[in-house]
């Protein structure tokens, strides 16, 4: 761990303020940002601690949706009843992530700010774009176990970890952040992006900016849903294939749908044309397959991950089928719905 | 007034007794070696080398130096001596080779070798300035491929001591090629890291008179004690290391590990108290259960009675020494087979030593040959459980000789009849709940009872308090409990009124923790001296009023139990131990006992066999599509002699099964080639089980009384619960999905495929 200066700001103003540095890094939960501090992985000149800022907060938005402050921790989003009623798809997610102490700490700002576990982004031992531009990726040709199938590139082949974000991709939130230049929000799926030539940037936010809340739309998907998370062990790893669904049913049809997966590529990964598929047919397991081979068109292995890809077709089906059939999967019993 | 009472309330061998230094350890009274603070310490942040193998050319110190704070950057060119010959540096479990030497030189034999120990005032000035070393290398062509490896696989000439080579007998090339039925496989076990909750540290306290008390995380004080006197050139007895409480270690605490060499010599150096931690990730760069490829070939007549075994196991060592381990032998000694051979070389690699964990080589051994067994008895179409009964033997096949005790095929009734076993059927794919596939498979587990030369001090004083003491290890197995136990049992003193030693060198020898000898050998020394504190209670009763018990003749005719002695013939005649010492003028009673082989009829270590035994039964449920593996039960019946703590050693197979389903499912260490280096080091990428990978575990001890193994007729629990866990799981698998599986662990992406 490196020696920084740290700041506690009481209010936004204040927190862009302290954050301005382009080397500053804002602290929530710590659990991510603290561990990479330790590994000499993050090297900021100033930390900037947001815990006492007012965003913990979760509210109704005017004219449907929920907000929910940077700052609300994962357990009470998880557990929050509009969320359960309304959003269930997202607590699923985030109760299928880490355990419930790491969920006490964590807050929905670092959660979606989360870095990846590629094993040589957190080895300062090892070469790593992301890590240090411009030194290479050891990932390629290593240890490939978790690393994507999708949308990566010939400078890094990371995952995002976030099972919450998966969760919100499907939903179609968006991120409200806070700037040197004011106000915006960002939709979901622009939130994060693909490591292309600059795998150092996890995300569309700027420098110095703040993410103050995350906007749930007002389309709720209370019953046909499901968050499956497939893993090395049944609890307290991260995903080797996630899937989120969420389907809205009229008359026996799909007439909305929504096919999030995790830990297949460097953002939750959406393809139009694989939900424009089910919409307005009958739930149907071929059709899921059309859907799964739509969605993970164009997938390619690193070798020591190339089970993803059946894993990962397998995963879609069955997280089709049981949103379809309205039972989703739990995440304290264990057992495959 | 005498007692009266028929039958006196005891508590002793057989009473399930909770931990005694539990409420220590969940109040964090229970001081760990990185918890103890010396005045005036340094703190020592371990660097860890970037490369495999070659030299270190410059470290660049300046930045680091700069630091405030910062005492001293020690590195391979300012270390203080150390002895010069490899042979200073060898411990009690040494292992034929060159021992690694923390800053030796500036050779880099394995990648995360530490390269510097950078020491200042606080931890985080030294963690800031050990992120400032620049260290640049001569990088030398590595190896960490364990397959690569295999083309310089042998067998060295120099051996450990704790090796057996196997014995061959009969011809069983010939006996396989005729035989009706015939299986060959290759099994596989990937590397394994330790990963004991507590991280190795070492606390040196520099008195400044010449002697230094060192608090180490081991297993063996007086081991790491006599180490430190060779290799860093101070008397035996200016050195005391205490190890008092110890947050597990499987084995990677048997040896001095590098951070107590490095934490001497800085204080050494500085003549200065100095405390040195490692990180998880550097938990990674040391010890690990070696990698292994096993090649079996089992030849059996129609009915499934094997006529003809072929063993050949390589297991992965460092190329600085041979850690050779008992592999292929237990199935051998296990099953009736007239014609056997067996096999076995190592492997050398760029990496740090493997090391003994946890039943090494029964381990991987025992529980990967049960893999083929399992293939043989489908083969033969005979139920798996069968199928061993079939092969049962009733004398030590390999060694041909008697075993002390064998209850295996109790263990076998018993723990089919509490898993329900029968009614199992035969072919694989035949049971299903909805989308899953359930399998239940079996193993057998064979392990060493063994003993160990140990000695124990029993101190009685007046008020009937008594402390036993040992320099032995609680490394979580019980010790201090089992000591207690002991004592109350031989004493008939209340536990409450007992106080167990240990984890202290300037106790009563003992050996290092390991190897399942503790319970044994600590409970026969603190026996012993028990009942050398009894025969003087016996004297110093003849002082009480009336001589209640005149008419014993030796302790043997006593009863000990609530704080008196009685007469066995004669219970109504007691006296209270009290009583006795006040009448005879004692304020205390104190002696030290050592239990060693030879001791009280026990046989040779030679002539029998002695080991322990276990039924392996697990139950796993398949997501027929996905692949998803629940163990849903195990039952574990063990036979291992006579349970000193019901509790703790129930505890201690619980362990062991749970340690066994991560093998059979997660452990991994997965290796970068290229960099020839681990990469998931940390506990968030290198799996074990989680709560949600546990479900039901029984326990079953059975009976097996054997006055022959060991004094106490205790053969040890610590290592015989994990072996062969993964092979009724592996079988279990096969059962549910008709897919087997040979290389361990069986993770997600094999059942995709
Ligand atoms: C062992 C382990 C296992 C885990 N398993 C899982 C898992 O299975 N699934 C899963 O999804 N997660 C898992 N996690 C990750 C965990 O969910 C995250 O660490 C957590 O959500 C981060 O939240 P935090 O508030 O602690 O963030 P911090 O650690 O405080 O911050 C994380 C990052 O976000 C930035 N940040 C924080 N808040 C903001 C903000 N408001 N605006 C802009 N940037 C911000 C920080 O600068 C930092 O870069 C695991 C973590 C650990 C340690
Ligand atoms: S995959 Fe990305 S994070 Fe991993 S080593 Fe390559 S550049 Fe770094």
């Amino acid at each position: 761990m490196i020696r920084f200066d740290y700041a506690r700001p009481a209010d936004v103003a204040e927190a862009l303020r302290d954050g301005a540095d382009a080397q500053a890094a804002y602290l929530a939960g710590g659990t991510n940002l603290v561990d990479l501090l330790k590994e000499n992985v993050a090297r900021p000149t100033r930390v900037v601690d947001i815990t006492r800022l007012p965003l913990s907060g979760i509210a109704e938005i005017e004219g449907g949706g929920l907000r929910l402050g940077a700052l609300a921790t994962n357990t009470r989003t998880a557990y929050d009843e509009r969320v359960q009623a309304d959003y269930p798809l997202l607590s699923s997610a985030i109760l299928a992530g880490a355990t419930a102490q790491l969920r006490n700490a964590a807050t929905n700002g670092g959660n979606i700010n989360q870095r990846t576990r590629c094993y040589y982004f957190y080895d300062v031992g090892t070469p790593c774009n992301k890590r240090s531009p411009g030194q290479g990726c050891a990932a390629i040709g290593g240890v490939t176990r978790i690393h994507a199938i999708l949308g990566a590139s010939h400078q890094c082949i990371a995952t995002h970890p976030s099972d919450m974000a998966v969760g919100l991709a499907a939903l179609e939130a968006q991120v409200r952040v806070a700037g040197p230049g004011g106000e915006r929000v960002i939709p979901f799926g622009d939130y994060h992006r693909l490591p292309g030539d600059e795998p150092w940037r996890d995300t569309t936010l700027q420098p110095g900016e703040l993410v103050t809340a995350i906007d749930l739309p007002p389309e709720t998907f209370p019953t046909h849903y499901t968050y499956l998370k497939l893993r090395d062990r049944l609890s307290y790893a991260f995903a080797l294939v996630s899937v989120a669904v969420a389907l809205r049913l009229e008359a026996g049809r799909i007439a909305e749908a929504r096919i999030a997966l995790g830990g297949v590529a460097h953002k939750p990964w959406r393809r139009p044309e694989a939900e424009a598929l089910l919409r307005g047919q009958e739930p149907a397991r071929d059709l899921f397959g059309a859907a799964a081979d739509a969605l993970l068109s164009g997938a390619k292995g690193q070798g020591a991950n190339d089970f993803k890809l059946p894993l990962a077709r397998k995963a879609i089906l069955r997280a089709l089928e049981q949103a379809a059939a309205g039972t989703p999967q739990s995440q304290t019993d264990k057992r495959i719905a | 007034m005498p007692d009266t009472r028929q039958t006196p309330i005891k508590v002793g061998i057989g009473t399930p007794l909770s931990r005694v230094d539990g409420v220590d350890k969940v109040t964090g009274q229970a001081l760990y070696a990185a918890e103890y603070v010396v005045p005036g310490m340094l703190h020592g942040v371990i660097v860890s080398g970037r490369i495999a193998k070659g030299r270190i050319a410059v470290i660049d110190e300046a930045a680091a130096r700069a630091v405030p704070g910062v005492a001293e950057v020690l590195t391979h060119r300012n270390r203080p001596h150390v002895a010069w010959r490899d042979s200073a540096h060898k411990d009690e479990l040494s292992i034929p080779g060159d021992p690694f030497v923390a800053l030796r030189d500036d050779r880099i034999l394995f990648s995360g070798q530490p390269v510097a120990l950078v020491l200042a005032d606080s931890f985080e000035a030294a963690r800031f300035a050990a992120s400032l070393l620049d260290v640049t290398y001569e990088e030398e062509p590595h190896n960490v491929d364990f397959d690569l490896s295999l083309a310089e696989k042998t067998l060295p000439l120099w051996k450990r001591k704790s090796f057996h080579a196997p014995k061959s007998h009969g011809d069983a090339d010939t006996a396989y090629a005729e035989a009706d039925l015939r299986h060959e496989g290759e099994y596989r076990l990937a590397t394994e890291h330790h990963n004991p909750m507590e991280m190795h540290a070492s606390t040196v306290h520099w008195h400044g008179d010449g002697t230094i008390t060192v608090y180490d995380k081991c297993q063996g004080a007086q081991g790491v004690r006599d180490f430190i006197a060779s290799s860093f050139g101070f008397r035996s007895k200016d050195v005391r290391v205490v190890n008092a409480y110890v947050g597990g270690a499987f084995g990677s605490g048997l040896r001095p590990q590098y951070q107590v060499q490095l934490a001497v010599l800085a204080a050494k150096h500085l003549q200065r108290s100095v405390r040195v931690v490692m990180t998880r990730q550097q938990m990674f760069t040391h010890v690990h259960r070696p990698q292994a490829i096993y090649s079996i070939k089992l030849g059996a007549e129609r009915t499934g009675k094997l006529t003809s075994m072929i063993h050949d196991a390589t297991t992965s060592t460092s190329r600085f020494e041979n850690n050779l381990e008992d592999v292929v032998t237990w199935g051998m000694i296990n099953y009736a087979c007239l014609n056997m051979r067996g096999e076995y070389t190592v492997a050398p690699r760029d990496t740090y030593t493997s090391s003994d964990m946890r039943a090494p080589g029964a381990a991987t051994g025992m529980t990967l040959f049960e893999i083929a067994m399992d293939e043989l008895a489908y083969k033969a179409k005979v139920d798996p459980l069968e199928f061993r009964l079939l092969n049962y033997s009733d004398e030590d096949a390999m060694n041909r000789q008697p075993f002390t005790s064998k209850a295996l095929r109790e263990a076998y009734r018993e723990g089919a009849a509490a898993f329900g076993w029968q009614g199992r059927p035969i072919e694989p794919r035949q049971m299903r709940d909805g989308r899953e596939m359930i399998g239940w498979g079996v193993a057998t587990g064979i392990w060493d009872a063994q003993f160990s030369k140990t000695s124990a001090r029993a101190t009685l004083l007046a008020d009937g308090r008594l402390e036993v003491a040992s320099a032995t290890a609680d490394i979580g197995t019980g010790t201090y409990t089992v000591m207690t136990l002991v004592a109350a049992d031989t004493l008939g003193i209340a536990p409450e009124r007992i106080t167990s030693r240990l984890g202290d060198s300037d106790l009563p020898t003992a050996p290092v923790e390991g190897g399942s000898w503790g319970a044994a050998s600590t409970g026969a020394a603190v026996q012993l001296a028990c009942r050398s504190v009894a025969e003087r209670l016996l004297k110093a009763a003849a002082k009480v009023e009336g001589q209640p018990l005149a008419a014993a003749s030796s302790i043997d005719d006593l009863v000990f139990a609530d704080g008196r002695m009685a007469l066995r013939a004669d219970p109504g005649r007691s006296v209270a131990i009290i009583d006795a010492m006040q009448a005879a003028g004692l304020d205390r009673i104190e002696v030290e006992e050592t239990a060693a082989t030879g001791l009280r009829g026990l046989v040779s270590q030679a002539r029998k066999s002695r080991k322990t035994h276990s039924a392996v039964f697990a139950e796993v449920r398949v997501d027929e599509e996905l692949g998803q593996i629940r163990v849903t039960r195990i039952v574990s019946a063990i036979a291992a002699g006579r349970i000193i703590n019901p509790k703790t050693s129930r505890s201690q197979i619980l362990g062991g099964v749970v340690m066994g389903i991560g093998m059979a499912l997660h452990e991994e260490t997965l290796a970068d080639l290229r960099l020839g280096r681990w990469m998931n080091h940390n506990y968030a990428e290198y799996h074990i089980p989680a709560h949600a990978d546990i479900h039901d575990i029984e326990v079953i001890f059975v009976d097996e009384p054997d006055p022959e193994v060991t004094p106490l007729g205790v053969k040890g629990l610590g290592e015989i619960g994990i072996i062969s866990v993964a092979g009724a799981i592996a079988n279990a698998i096969f059962h549910a999905t008709g897919q087997r599986h040979r290389s361990l662990p069986i993770t997600l992406d094999k059942l995709v495929a």
